[in-house]
């Protein structure tokens, strides 16, 4: 299975190697898409951990052993749809296609599994109505 | 042939026969042009998209003392000082460099939406208008006039915009991927008005129209009416052509249909509803509201190096979703709001249907030919 998770580490956790471990003792393989961390501050990585079930189970239990929240990124991205226009302006700048627009009704729609919460859409967004927790 | 009074006879009387766009064109898919001339009376055509040269007139009512108000802002925004004692121009694009992300469009929808806007001016002070300062706030019910007026919406078709060097380009076309990882569009296709009449035999000074809303009128040809740019074999000019300057009362109008908005790193701008009726008095009309996605193209323009041509492309093609570009399938998105436009052609052919809406005949046609002149520099030596 394939899981993506924003990892929040807290103060004293960054400057241990978790995702060293992770691998070496449970075999995930981690996939970085983003990195927002510091050594002796808290910070933020937004990984894709591939393994299957159980050996994912005990990794994310080792994480949140060590102090790491571990979240589901589909909860991170979100917009107003009551203030939506339908624009499409954040589909073209979204190239992990999660933000997708056309027939039959050219309503924006917005599939989180495929997001990888690289914030262009917050950028292009005319009208600001995305947010993001990650990182923010 | 049909003539403008015997359609709005028909609309009086609740008979006339109203389309929209869309649907006209899959109806032409079975009917002669002729056989369509006969049978619909009005095609609905419309459009949602980023119209930066728009803006509102204002004027304020008289303070006691009065003031002559020379320099103004709208919640911090520099607008027009320019015009007489208390009326004002903003422009939708209007802002203050500080805050790039707000500006003269975000203050028109705060009035539309009957907000509170701080209002503070200045003046010099003179014998009849001694008053030189003032801070005070006003919306759209305090004030005299609040009027809608575009100088240039409505573009007739506009560029593909690609970008095909290895940086990221953020353009009024949208945030531009690199290497062709993305292409953007700004049409509403089949249902953009100025593609449904291409040569504006209907569409002059006087047409009565759908604006934000609300009802308006075209007031002249917009600002940039080119009428030189290359027609293709379905009569739809290539690239961005004619254009039309509209007016409407603004405390008419709803943010559904009028929204103010920013382009990243590019500026503020406006997104403005427009439908436009268009009578089928011919074949001629018949025949042109008929077109369809895949007859109208466009060319696909290099934003990443300042305007390359990259090739031409259709609506239809645009619309599924990938365009092939030098050879690489590349993903397309529109910019400008299809669903927003079909929900405007769909009240507009209401409004019609419900007798509440008649056709303008205009009362001067647009210009029949004119092309557009660069700005050159030249040396300046006079003194002013």
């Amino acid at each position: 299975m394939i899981k993506k998770v924003v990892l929040s580490f807290p103060v004293d956790a960054t400057d241990r190697s978790l995702t060293y471990d992770l691998v070496k003792i449970y075999d995930i393989r981690i996939n970085i898409l983003k990195a927002e961390i510091q050594a002796g501050k808290s910070g933020n990585l937004l990984v894709e951990l591939e393994a299957d079930e159980e050996r994912m189970q005990q990794g994310i239990a080792y994480l949140e052993e060590c102090g790491v929240t571990v979240s589901p990124v589909s909860s991170k991205v979100s917009y107003d749809e009551s203030l939506c226009i339908d624009c499409g302006n954040c589909v073209s700048a979204c190239f992990s296609h999660a933000l997708t627009i056309g027939e039959p009704d050219w309503k924006l729609h917005f599939n989180p599994e495929k997001c990888i919460a690289c914030k262009l859409c917050l950028k292009s967004c005319p009208l600001k109505l995305f947010r993001i927790e990650f990182a923010e | 042939m049909k003539t403008y009074a015997e359609i709005n006879e028909k609309i009086k009387k609740g008979t006339a026969v109203v389309l929209t766009a869309e649907e006209v064109s899959e109806l032409s898919k079975s009917l002669t042009p002729k056989e369509i001339a006969q049978k619909v009376d009005v095609v609905t055509t419309a459009t949602f998209g980023a119209m930066c040269s728009s803006g509102a007139f204002l004027n304020f009512g008289h303070a006691t003392p009065p003031i002559r108000m020379e320099k103004i802002e709208l919640n911090g925004v520099r607008v027009s000082g320019g015009l007489a004692a208390v009326d004002t121009y903003v422009g939708a694009t209007d802002c203050d460099p500080a805050v790039p992300a707000y500006g003269g469009a975000h203050i028109i929808e705060d009035l539309v939406n009957g907000k509170d806007v701080v209002l503070e001016a200045w003046g010099k002070g003179t014998d009849c208008y001694p008053r030189k300062h003032i801070k005070t706030v006003i919306n759209k019910e305090s004030i005299n006039e609040a009027i809608l007026y575009n100088p240039r919406n409505c573009y007739q078709n506009y560029n593909v915009a690609t970008n095909t060097t290895d940086q990221i380009k953020y353009t009024y076309m949208g945030t531009l991927l690199p290497k062709l990882r993305n292409a953007s569009y700004s049409s509403a296709g089949e249902l953009s008005p100025l593609l449904n009449d291409p040569e504006c035999r209907t569409i002059g000074l006087g047409t009565h129209i759908f604006l934000c809303g609300t009802d308006g009128y075209v007031t002249w040809n917009g600002t940039q009416f080119n009428t030189s740019k290359p027609v293709n074999d379905y009569g739809i000019p290539i690239g961005n052509a004619r254009t039309i300057a509209v007016i409407g009362d603004l405390k008419q109008m709803s943010s559904r249909y009028l929204r103010g908005a920013y382009i990243e790193k590019y500026g503020v701008t406006m997104y403005v509803g427009i439908g436009i009726p268009i009578p089928v008095l011919d074949e001629d009309l018949a025949h042109r509201v008929s077109i369809r996605n895949e007859q109208i193209e466009t060319n696909i323009v290099d934003y990443g190096t300042g305007g390359q041509l990259l090739g031409r492309t259709n609506y239809a093609a645009l619309h599924s979703g990938s365009i092939e570009i030098n050879g690489h399938k590349v993903r397309t998105a529109p910019l400008s709001s299809l669903a927003r436009a079909r929900e405007i052609a769909r009240l507009l052919k209401e409004w019609i249907g419900k007798g509440d809406f008649l056709l303008t005949e205009p009362v001067r046609p647009m210009p029949a030919s004119a092309s557009l002149k660069s700005l050159e520099e030249l040396p300046v030596s006079h003194k002013f």
